[in-house]
């Protein structure tokens, strides 16, 4: 087995782990404190990319561009929330989706108003555009290094928050008893508000971290926020943790999957064979997964507690 | 004394630390309306759940009618006969009176995989539901969508269902609860008519009902049993005055140890 | 007086819509024979397989209240029932065909075993996964044109007896499975197995405590509608002679509960009228704009806050009107 290979694709895995756990994050506190299915979480990935890449490209810094898009991903979320979500908590989850989904269809169609059908490639600065030699003879791009490096940061700063401050103690009790926190006489509207602005503008940076290497393209979370539903069922739905662990788990499943998958296959299967299958095979892999830790776990790794 | 028709034995259910049902033991007998009464939270209603199927016990063993059921879903005993009233009300709304009832009868007529012939002209079913609303005196209302029903003919419903299965337990979790008093007396007179023919354990507040339906009382605090008997004795019995009538009345009688 | 509902004179105003719905369907052709639009013949096959789909939809969403956003996947499987044994030159219909019911019955009996183990909002993103992994599978299959699709060169022929490569016979074909499909959806939502579907619905709690394993009914019944829009699916291949991942991405999930809700939950109709009006709207919308979806996103998000009860609600409130006009 090429070491030098193993090790890029972990890292690589790494990278799409953490920016599902941006995504998810958000999904799974907007589900556990309000029960409500949010389709239109990728859009806000989307937006992101979209806002950054443009301000990246007005202030001529990717930096810049992503510290001005951050509240503003924020700022769409939060209309969102006011002008639609918020007449739906009292609905079943039916209308969530159906409503969400018309609402991914607005933003798509938004996008390509406002920014056209051509997608928008985002200029990294030379610091970033490089790579670095990791270990003797493994060189990783410095800017995947960086997507890491934030999802972590951010990982352990929602830990944080969930863990030592009351905000974060509210979310974790709205997320086993909801009565429970309305009868503290908090205001769980307000709170579900700002975990909806705070989950957007998580969303929003996963696009805008995505966007350099991909660039911003529309429906370009519809694809990923399904990846993104796979981990939250995997890691039980309004878990941080269990999203963090089963968006590892999935990241690192899938990139593997598909590098060493046809490999891995040609032990067993000659070689033909072991090519045809190896693509579909490894596209369903983190399905399978989730189907096999279902038949085990129906409310996934860490099911929510008291519900 | 006669085979009992429903045994537990040593049931142990906790939830993170409490303890919910600690060691109980309990015999119904054929034909007798066993009460099981006890303050709020003594763990009443988590007993039915486990009785009926819908919790599992930690520890334990149930018998019915001669066959360990302790690890049975609930649909398949309700299969075996037992049947129950939930203290919330609990029935599909959206349907007419008539269509609940149906559907109990429906579960108890062979299997379900019928696929073409309709089953609301189908008149083994809507005759045999409508027999079973005569009996709890709804008739009248078999085509009534529930939900627009009153709180009593919700009950009525329900306990229209239960017997709908023919069953050979019925397991009545509050069957009074929010009832006036008028309905209430109308229950009383319906389950003492029931009384006998069949089997039943009564979970219920209304302690005028429990001494005037009872067999045998139970009584029930922080999931432990602390008294068993005939109603005359659960009456004299100090600890279940001391723990179950308020401790005033037995300060008053100056007994307190 | 059982008899009497049978007459026209005691129809009820949802006994109406789809009368005439469905009459406008069977004179559809003569129409175009007169006019040359062939375009309306296009419009209304499509309309019409959509049709099908969100009425086997509708029997797992709207009787059994299990809101599968995965529902696509049929519409995919029953397409490439049709492409892959034409690939190998197999055009056959009475073989295709029972492929297709074959094969989505055991990808909803597979996926459904695990699904219906999970409740709400699992069961809601676990539907859509599973469709999109059947989705990726195709794309990754080179063999069979992966993300480009495949063509069907030619219709089913079915041994030989009649074939449907004429436009006006494909259109009669479809039209008569409509017909199939609506009788055996209302044969059994009324049957006994019905009954259990709808009172799961109501409530589960319930069913177990009556006696029934509401599991293994619910099973079935997503089984049924699988294998139901696995054959919509297969007339799909044949229509559009053209199959591609695309036709099972997640969107068109959503679109076909789109049409489901549009039409009206839990009606036999409804369906139908939810998928002509979403083929219609989309028709009419994309000729205006082609920021066209967002004015069918706002419609859906205005659809699912002021009018759930879709347009099945709007035939009883004219009815009703019509009514108190008459009296």
């Amino acid at each position: 087995m090429d070491w030098t290979l193993f090790v890029t694709q972990l890292l690589n895995g790494l990278q799409l782990g953490v920016l599902l756990f941006l995504l998810a994050s958000g999904l799974t506190l907007i589900f556990g404190i309000m029960d409500f299915v949010n389709l239109a979480h990728g859009s806000l990935y989307m937006v992101g990319a979209y806002l950054c890449a443009t301000l990246a490209q007005v202030t001529d810094s990717f930096v810049l561009g992503v510290i001005l898009a951050l509240p503003l991903t924020a700022l769409v979320g939060l209309a969102v929330e006011f002008v639609v979500i918020r007449r739906l908590y009292a609905r079943d989850h039916l209308d969530h989706v159906l409503a969400t989904f018309g609402l991914i269809l607005c933003f798509d169609a938004a996008v390509h108003f406002l920014w056209g059908a051509e997608g928008m490639a985002i200029r990294l600065p030379a610091v970033l555009d490089g790579r670095v030699e990791i270990l003797p003879g493994i060189v990783f791009p410095t800017f995947r290094l960086l997507i890491i490096s934030v999802g972590l940061l951010v990982a352990l700063g929602l830990y944080l928050v969930v863990t030592r401050t009351r905000a974060g103690m509210l979310i974790r009790a709205g997320a086993s008893n909801r009565t429970m926190v309305s009868a503290l006489g908090v205001d769980i509207q307000t709170l579900f508000t700002l975990v909806f602005a705070a989950g957007a503008a998580m969303a929003g940076l996963a696009g805008m971290m995505i966007a350099p290497i991909t660039e911003a393209s529309i429906g370009m979370g519809n694809e990923i926020i399904i990846v993104a539903f796979v981990v939250i069922i995997i890691g039980g739905i309004g878990s941080i943790k269990g999203a963090f662990l089963a968006a590892v788990l999935v990241g690192l499943i899938d990139t593997m999957g598909r590098s060493f998958l046809d490999t891995l296959l040609k032990v067993f299967i000659s070689d033909q064979n072991a090519e045809t299958a190896a693509p579909a095979l490894s596209a369903m892999l983190i399905y399978v997964l989730m189907a096999a830790i279902l038949a085990f776990q129906p409310q996934g790794l860490f099911p929510p507690k008291g519900r | 004394m006669a085979q009992a028709l429903l045994t537990v034995e040593d049931l142990y259910k906790s939830f993170g630390g409490v303890t919910a049902t600690d060691h109980v033991d309990l015999q119904v007998i054929p034909g007798e309306i066993h009460a099981v009464i006890g303050p709020n939270g003594a763990g009443k209603t988590t007993l039915v759940a486990q009785l009926s199927g819908e919790l599992r016990p930690e520890a334990g063993r149930v018998t019915f009618d001669g066959r360990v059921i302790t690890n049975l879903p609930a649909h398949a005993r309700a299969r075996l006969g037992i049947a129950r009233s939930f203290q919330i009300t609990s029935l599909m709304l959206d349907m007419t009176a008539r269509d609940n009832v149906a559907l109990a009868v429906q579960a108890h007529a062979g299997h379900s995989f019928r696929f073409w012939a309709d089953a609301r002209r189908d008149r083994d079913l809507a005759d045999t539901a409508l027999v079973g609303l005569e009996e709890v005196g709804l008739a009248d209302r078999a085509d009534q969508t529930a939900r627009i029903m009153s709180h009593g003919e919700h009950r009525l419903l329900e306990i229209a269902m239960a017997l709908a299965t023919k069953p050979r337990l019925l397991l009545l979790d509050e069957p009074m609860a929010g009832m006036g008093v008028e309905e209430a007396q109308r229950m009383i007179g319906f389950l003492a008519g029931l009384k006998g023919d069949k089997s039943m354990l009564l979970v219920e507040h209304d302690m005028d009902a429990v001494f005037a339906l009872a067999d045998r009382i139970t009584v029930l605090v922080n999931g432990q049993v602390i008294a068993s008997g005939a109603p005359d004795d659960i009456r004299r019995d100090e600890a279940v005055r001391r723990a179950y009538l308020g401790d005033e009345m037995v300060d008053a009688s100056g007994s307190a140890d | 007086m059982k008899r009497d509902a049978l007459s026209p004179a005691n129809w009820t105003p949802r006994t109406w819509a789809m009368a005439v719905g469905l009459a406008i369907l069977a004179l559809l052709p003569g129409y175009v024979e007169l006019t040359g639009a062939t375009f309306y013949l296009d419009l209304a096959s499509r309309l019409m397989i959509l049709g099908i789909a969100a009425v086997s939809l509708n029997l797992i969403l709207g009787h059994g209240g299990m809101i599968s956003f995965g529902h696509a996947a049929y519409l995919g499987i029953g397409a490439y029932s049709v492409g892959i044994p034409a690939y190998y030159e197999i055009h056959n219909g009475f073989i295709q065909i029972p492929i297709a019911v074959a094969c989505s019955a055991l990808f909803a009996l597979i996926t459904g075993a695990i699904c219906l183990r999970t409740k709400g909002v699992y069961f809601i993103m676990i539907t859509m996964a599973f469709t999109q992994m059947v989705f990726f599978a195709f794309v990754s299959i080179e063999e069979y044109g992966g993300d480009d699709g495949l063509v069907i060169e030619m219709r089913s022929e079915f041994a030989g007896l009649f074939d449907i490569e004429d436009a006006t016979r494909l259109y009669y074909f479809i039209f008569a499975s409509l017909l199939a499909t609506l009788y055996l959806v209302h044969r059994i939502t009324r049957s006994r197995f019905g009954m259990v579907i709808e009172g799961a619905r109501g409530n589960e709690r319930r069913m177990h405590a009556i006696g029934y394993d509401t599991y293994r009914y619910r099973l079935v019944c997503y089984v049924i509608a699988g294998a139901i829009c696995g054959f919509a699916g297969a007339l799909l291949g044949n229509f559009t002679n053209f199959i591609s991942p695309e036709m099972m991405d997640w969107t068109a999930s959503g679109e076909l509960i789109f049409m489901v809700v549009l039409g009206g939950t839990g009606t036999l109709f409804g369906p139908i009228l939810g998928a002509a009006a979403f083929v219609l709207l989309e028709e009419w919308l994309s000729a205006i704009t082609i920021y066209w979806h967002f004015l069918f996103g706002a419609l859906l998000i205005l659809v699912v806050l002021f009018w759930r009860g879709g347009l099945y609600g709007l035939v009883d409130w004219i009815g009703r009107a019509a009514w108190r006009k008459r009296s």
